[in-house]
């Protein structure tokens, strides 16, 4: 449906050749464009009228004196599950260490957060299939899960602000919440403004950009630089992603546009992972409440895990 | 007179709940006094972890993103 509205107005309205550069650009733009942003609403509606609530104040109240792999799978759960504003993060973090949560899975948490959310997952199963949505949330729990793990290994604690460790959380009642059906549906359109309007931006950059890849890059430069099995072309595709920052579902337009040129895929899950987890505006956030040192160690670990993850699935691919 | 908390680190989102709720209180013709607390000592003594919370009268009413229009219309008036 979505593509043959691409063709309608590249190829019929505008009388762009299908063969054309600009044509194919266009046909792509208009078909990603409608495709993505349907989706969009009707998830996160969907979503809002479910409302899965599980709060991180639950979470924690849950997870806390728990063994490690359990409150480590419950946090890489809530990471996974619930968007977070990235403002969030602090409140979180000092929220868990009060706790008495380990660090680690802490860590855990933060790196699910940005690179697995039901929205981006649904949109991936619409744009590039189920196998590929299955494939890069199954990579990005892994990564979650062993990152924390590595975290942990290098004692973090020690770099953490001393402020933290002074702060002491209330315990607050149940907010109450409108569960009828009227609340829940005002509920969902509210979420559906709110998560639209804040990454709108993102996503049509990504549609852009996916579209001039499509449009415009020869196939042929592509299998040359990128699609070959040089072992260099996964972190350099990691790398390219750490100044690059787009949300997980703004970078999905341009993993398609690559993997239909014959980049390999493991290439194009290392870089989607780097875009949406690896970005200085979160790291910048966090110094708040860790030191360099453990950002810095935040950052390779992650680099690492996305670098092995892309070796892996290209070995396999 | 109703006091009124925004928990948030200055977020865009805090900022956005902030004006929600001066602007109803206008509309409404209600005084109210409305604090912004970006200090995270104070916002986690509330028990609140992910912002933006409200804080109404000393109790978290909301927490976790942009409340709704008619909501916070209810806080205003009720």
């Amino acid at each position: 449906m979505f593509e043959s509205l691409g063709n309608l107005i590249a190829f019929q309205l505008l009388r762009l050749g299908p063969e054309s550069h600009l044509g194919a650009a266009v046909q792509f733009f208009v078909m990603d464009l409608t495709k993505i942003f349907a989706l969009l609403v009707i998830v996160i509606y969907v979503m809002g009228l479910l409302r899965a609530m599980l709060s991180p104040e639950r979470v924690r109240a849950f997870v806390r004196g728990r063994p490690d792999w359990q409150a480590r799978g419950m946090a890489v759960t809530l990471g996974a599950v619930t968007p977070f504003c990235s403002c969030s993060s602090v409140p979180l973090f000092i929220g868990f260490v009060e706790a008495g949560i380990p660090l680690g899975v802490t860590f855990s948490f933060l790196i699910a957060s940005p690179m697995i959310n039901e929205v981006a997952a649904v949109i991936l199963v619409g744009v590039l299939g189920w196998k590929l949505a299955a494939l890069y949330v199954l990579a990005g729990l892994l990564v979650a899960w062993f990152g924390g793990i590595a975290m942990q290994a290098f004692h973090p604690e020690r770099w953490v602000e001393d402020y933290v460790w002074k702060i002491r959380m209330g315990e607050t009642g149940a907010i109450e919440t409108d569960r009828s059906l009227l609340g829940r549906h005002r509920y969902a359109l509210g979420e559906v403004r709110e998560i639209v309007g804040r990454i709108w931006i993102w996503v049509l950059i990504g549609i852009a950009v996916g579209a001039l890849f499509h449009g415009f890059v020869p196939a042929d430069w592509v299998t040359t630089h990128l699609g070959g099995d040089d072992w260099y072309s996964v972190p350099l595709a990691v790398l390219l992603g750490v100044p690059l920052y787009s949300n997980a579902t703004g970078i999905i337009p341009v993993a398609e546009a690559m993997l239909t040129k014959g980049v390999a895929i493991g290439t194009t899950l290392a870089l989607m992972m780097s875009v949406a987890a690896l970005s200085l505006p979160e790291m910048l956030i966090l110094r708040k409440v860790i030191r360099w040192p453990a950002l810095a160690l935040f950052a390779g670990v992650l680099a690492v895990a996305f670098t092995l993850v892309g070796w892996t699935f290209n070995l396999i691919a | 007179m109703k006091t009124f908390k925004v928990l948030g680190g200055g977020c865009r989102n805090c900022e956005v709940t902030a004006d929600l709720i001066s602007q109803a209180a206008k509309e409404a013709g209600v005084e109210i006094q409305l604090d912004k607390v970006t200090d995270m000592a104070e916002i986690l003594g509330h028990g609140v972890m992910s912002t933006p919370g409200v804080v109404l009268d000393g109790k978290v009413v909301h927490a976790g993103g942009i409340p709704g229009p008619d909501q916070v219309r209810e806080w205003v008036k009720g």
